[in-house]
């Protein structure tokens, strides 16, 4: 499957900021279908209303582009790709210009390596960046440009000094203007990609800048955190709020007990940052890094992931109960997922009306927090404020999760710090540490166990595929793999932005002792269909949301599996840069790769997790103790800022 | 009385009586034959932009009127809407009939607004008349028309940003292709024609594309509206054939001797003295919006210069590079040149970049921004490097 764009949606980016799109024929024999071009003395057929650029790259021939991006519409500002295009006056973008009648290009006369010099010295004139004390030193592509280009002065100034002040108002996102050259990527993935639109280009001319409404600090407007921007910046404008200094300071307290939890995607993601290819996963490697770096303990999410499945799987079950067996009114319908807190705040500003709808479970990062704090402190014998909790997480918005303030049921901060994958990554570097040519090593008990089933929480449809692992194996009493080769669900696979999968239930099977408190019975749920849809990236969340809103085909769904980002996790917005369509793809092959050479591959087979349940969640899942430990509630925002 | 005769002789709705007469083709073909075109700077032929939008295929197309008249120095169209807004009009209704469009807008500069009542007067005197609505003079074309009032901006003068104000986004030029003829307003077929473009296309259509061709030359047909300002006895509106010299200019309005003029508005061309006897036609020095400013010998060229740098340093819509801050690098080197303190390999670089912004900036705005700077540099360069070094 490949990856959807969103047609229909386009509209939201004004059309200055597209390209013409020339749909391409079915049968590309076809008369007219395709049309040739010449690049450098370089004869290549493409389809008609293909860019230059994309024909370039079919003829092996590179042009730099700067405000291009594989996930974004063309803008074709920057103009850095310009090239000549033999009967046109003036030189031509080829990110944004089609080919629809055979044309002769050259992408490096004279003139084009001219324009392009100055165009980047123009940038760099604004540019207020010392190289050496950016965070994207050695990955910033205006950086790349000015060496390819060979610059070797500043040719019409230079900025000494930062003139914007710096955005640290976000738990999130820093914004520093000073290192913008306004390409504007952040604003199309805002505003395109995400549809959130907080971002937006401000003023005219010389004065146009990118801010947010009424140039009002980034934590006090409509944003939801993903850090998609982030991941577009081709510069050292955008970042993730830097925690690594607080982490290695609770490292070096000796009273401090530092317990690191690693999530699926960065795990699948980190090698990217040591030059290895897309789709290497360095789980059990990394294992043995971070013992290196200092870290007292390495848990694996998984085991939080299996247990959101339980809990979440648990109070889907009791609604369906409330709805189908005891008729009441008020089983709230579809349940949505609350794994992604990009997508959490998004709800709770675009859609407050709809937090019913969220399950109360906590998102395994928090889930985790507060166990470590509570179980696990207890087991330790380890008094929980001498525990501080860190979380090797893909996302930006996690940052502003384990802030909330509702989140410290513990009687602590359940989770002290998230950590991006960049910023861990930045850590491991500065031990020293060769993270690919470690040994691996395994995770640490009592949540070391490897399971499947939390792994693909890192893929969108992985919560969803999940929860039918188990909903299959406890309700209709059959093992997944009679119904789905290998236990692979592959229906509710892929990066479709929005899917949609039915499950009968013709028969149901025994209640398992775990939840015979709660269910006597599962003859309520006979013949029953599950209907169930998965949706990533907020701008797909937004047209199941309207479609839900309109009593649509969505409306009558169970179960709706939100991701805030698009791809899911494996595609957030503290993951590597780059992050484009093929490498998410090649991060989510690493991740089901995880997942397929695990025994235990069902949330409910997890050991750890039947253990925790027997020893300290004694009531069962969303028993008292659970609700007071791994629920939680939401709060609504909605769109107006006071 | 109007100074533009040939508008004043116009009989009153002849072009468009004779118009509704006339199948699609034909209408195109008439304006062809006059070598009509456009008068708002780019010159692109206003029969060609009529048929590519007459062959588009789409449910509505849209004929929309650019009367953002914002180049500095350019005044003309605010004359011929102010004394012959029913030509205008005509025009409108006629391009409307000939690319088979019911719905007109009329962009109008922010700063017009006092033009307002009096367009929207005339456009209801019109409805009554059955020269606008629905089947108007009995012929079974509808076609209505709107004003729109722009917000300040100068790029939305160019087509693409004015239909991007029209849908409520920021002024901003947009990749092309596609061209407004094919997607336009809400992405359907739009023509964009000049206010003087429409009147002059109804005066056309009223005595014929032969009658056209007796005025301007070969290759620039037809009369000219010129908005005259600067250092010269009588400024105002004038009507010229094409092909008209600037020193016959100057005579006319009384500018003679001076030391330099600005043909094009802001963004045009500056001709010094030797070059009076060319003649403003699109094969000789482009006609831009038909503006000149006459400058005097007391005139400080760097003065002049800046005023225009300064101009595009605001008025750039800042999405592309070489516009947003090549405009900002080229007032400080007028600036530099001012405190005697550009080099001469400085001014040679600030040319290049100016060479670059020509070529490379993404529409009309940043392409000929430049052209001020250059031209100074190129005629006056004497004038211009010859500064005391100031602390300043």
């Amino acid at each position: 499957m490949s990856e959807m764009t969103n047609p229909d949606t386009s509209r939201r980016v004004p059309a200055s900021q597209q390209a013409m799109s020339v749909p391409v024929p079915g049968n590309l024999d076809a008369i007219g279908a395709t049309v040739g071009v010449n690049i450098d003395g370089v004869d290549v057929k493409v389809p008609l209303g293909t860019t230059i650029l994309d024909a370039a790259k079919q003829a092996g021939i590179k042009i730099p582009t700067l405000c291009h991006h594989a996930d974004l519409c063309v803008a074709g500002v920057c103009r850095i790709c310009s090239v000549e295009v033999e009967g046109q006056r003036t030189l031509q973008a080829s990110c944004s210009f089609p080919v629809t009648t055979p044309i002769k290009v050259k992408t490096h006369t004279q003139k084009v390596r001219q324009a392009r010099r100055h165009i980047l010295d123009l940038m760099l004139s604004e540019h207020c960046g010392d190289c050496y004390t950016c965070g994207r030193n050695g990955n910033c592509e205006l950086q790349t440009l000015a060496k390819e280009y060979g610059v070797d002065s500043f040719r019409f100034g230079h900025v000494e000094k930062p003139v914007h002040e710096i955005d640290r108002s976000s738990y999130s996102v820093v914004r520093d203007n000073n290192k913008c050259i306004l390409c504007r990527r952040c604003v199309r993935t805002c505003l395109d990609l995400q549809e959130v639109g907080t971002i937006e280009v401000l003023g005219r001319s010389h004065q146009s800048h990118i801010g947010t409404f009424l140039d009002k600090p980034l934590g006090d407007v409509v944003c939801i955190n993903c850090g998609q921007c982030i991941n577009r910046c081709p510069t050292g404008a955008l970042r993730a709020n830097d925690q690594t200094d607080e982490v290695w300071a609770a490292i070096e307290d000796p009273k401090k007990h530092v317990v690191i939890q690693t999530a699926p995607s960065p795990r699948a993601a980190i090698g990217e940052c040591f030059g290895m290819e897309p789709g290497t996963a360095m789980t059990f490697e990394l294992n043995t890094a971070l013992k290196m770096a200092g870290f007292d303990q390495v848990f694996d999410t998984n085991f939080s992931a299996d247990l959101t499945i339980l809990e979440e799987g648990t109070e889907l079950l009791l609604r369906l109960k409330q709805a189908l067996l005891l008729r009441e009114p008020g089983a709230v319908f579809p349940q949505f997922t609350s794994c992604s807190p990009g997508w959490i705040k998004y709800l709770e500003h675009f859609y407050p009306e709809y937090i019913p709808n969220l399950s109360t479970a906590k998102s395994p990062q928090q889930m985790f927090g507060a166990v470590i704090k509570t179980y696990y402190a207890e087991k330790q014998g380890i008094d929980p404020k001498d525990i501080v909790t860190v979380a090797l997480m893909p996302c930006s918005a996690k940052k502003f999760e384990c802030n909330r303030p509702e989140m410290a049921d513990s009687g602590h901060k359940d989770v002290d710090f998230g950590l991006t994958t960049r910023e861990l990554a930045k850590m491991i570097s500065e031990a020293g540490i060769d993270l690919p040519r470690l040994p691996k090593s395994d995770f640490d008990s009592p949540f070391g166990t490897p399971s499947g089933s939390g792994v693909i929480f890192g893929a969108t449809g992985g919560v969803m595929e999940a929860a039918l692992r188990t909903v299959i194996e406890l309700v209709v009493g059959v093992k997944v793999e009679d119904l789905f080769e290998h236990a692979d669900i592959k229906p509710v696979r892929g990066f479709e932005g929005v899917r949609y999968v039915e499950l009968a239930i013709p028969q149901v099977g025994p209640v398992p002792d775990l939840l015979k408190p709660l269910f006597p019975s599962w003859d309520f749920l006979k013949g029953a269909t599950l209907k169930v849809a998965i949706a990533h990236g907020t701008a797909n969340a937004k047209k199941v949301m309207e479609d839900i809103k309109a009593g649509g085909q969505f409306s009558k769904c169970h179960f709706i599996e939100f991701m805030g980002c698009p791809g899911g996790c494996l595609g957030g917005g503290g993951q590597p840069i780059p992050t484009t369509p093929e490498i998410r793809q090649a991060r989510a092959k690493a991740i089901y790769a995880e997942d397929s050479a695990y025994e235990i591959r069902k949330s409910h087979e997890n050991p750890d997790v039947l253990k925790i349940y027997t020893e300290f969640l004694t009531e069962g899942p969303c028993g008292h103790k659970s609700h007071k430990l791994l629920h939680t509630h939401y709060t609504p925002r909605g769109k107006y800022i006071e | 009385m109007s100074s533009i005769q040939t508008y004043t002789q116009a009989t009153p709705e002849a072009g468009l009586k004779r118009a509704l007469g006339m199948s699609r083709p034909d209408i195109i073909h008439e304006m062809n034959e006059s070598g009509l075109k456009g008068r708002g700077g780019a010159g692109f032929p206003v029969g060609g932009k009529w048929n590519f939008a007459a062959s588009a295929k789409s449910e509505k197309k849209y004929i929309i009127c650019n009367a953002d008249e914002g180049e500095p120095g350019t005044f003309k169209d605010r004359v011929v809407l102010q004394e012959h807004a029913d030509l205008v009009f005509e025009g409108m209704t006629i391009a409307a009939k000939a690319v088979g469009s019911r719905e007109g807008i009329l962009f109008l500069r922010g700063e017009y607004t006092d033009l307002r009542e009096h367009l929207e007067d005339t456009l209801q005197r019109r409805r009554e008349q059955k020269l606008l609505g629905d089947n108007i003079q009995g012929s079974g074309v509808d076609f209505d028309i709107r004003v729109f009032i722009g917000a300040g901006a100068y790029i939305c003068g160019e087509e693409t940003a004015l239909i991007e104000c029209l849908e409520g986004n920021r002024g901003e030029p947009r990749n092309r292709p596609p061209y407004p003829v094919n997607t336009g307003f809400n992405g359907h077929p739009s023509v964009v024609n000049n206010v003087e473009s429409l009147a002059s296309a109804a005066c056309i259509m009223g005595r014929g594309a032969d009658w056209w061709k007796t005025m301007g030359t070969a290759k620039s047909t037809g009369m000219k509206l010129f908005s005259i300002s600067g250092d010269c006895a009588r400024p105002g509106v004038y009507e010229f054939d094409l092909g008209v010299t600037v020193a016959d200019i100057l005579k006319e309005v009384g500018g003679e001797g001076a030391k330099a003029v600005q043909v094009g508005g802001a963004s045009g061309r500056c001709i010094p003295p030797s070059e009076y006897a060319r003649s403003i036609a699109y094969e000789d020095i482009p006609t831009g919006g038909g503006s000149l400013i006459v400058f005097g010998q007391q005139r400080d060229m760097l003065d002049v210069l800046e005023n225009f740098m300064d101009f595009f340093g605001d008025e750039s819509c800042g999405q592309c590079t070489p516009c947003r801050v090549g405009n900002l690098k080229l007032l400080e080197g007028v600036k530099l040149l001012r405190a005697g303190k550009c080099s001469m390999s400085y001014l040679k670089e600030l040319c290049a970049l100016g060479e670059t912004m020509q070529i490379a900036s993404k529409c009309g705005l940043g392409q000929s921004s430049p052209n001020a700077f250059l031209s100074v540099v190129a005629h006056f360069r004497d004038e211009i490097m010859g500064r005391t070094y100031s602390q300043a």
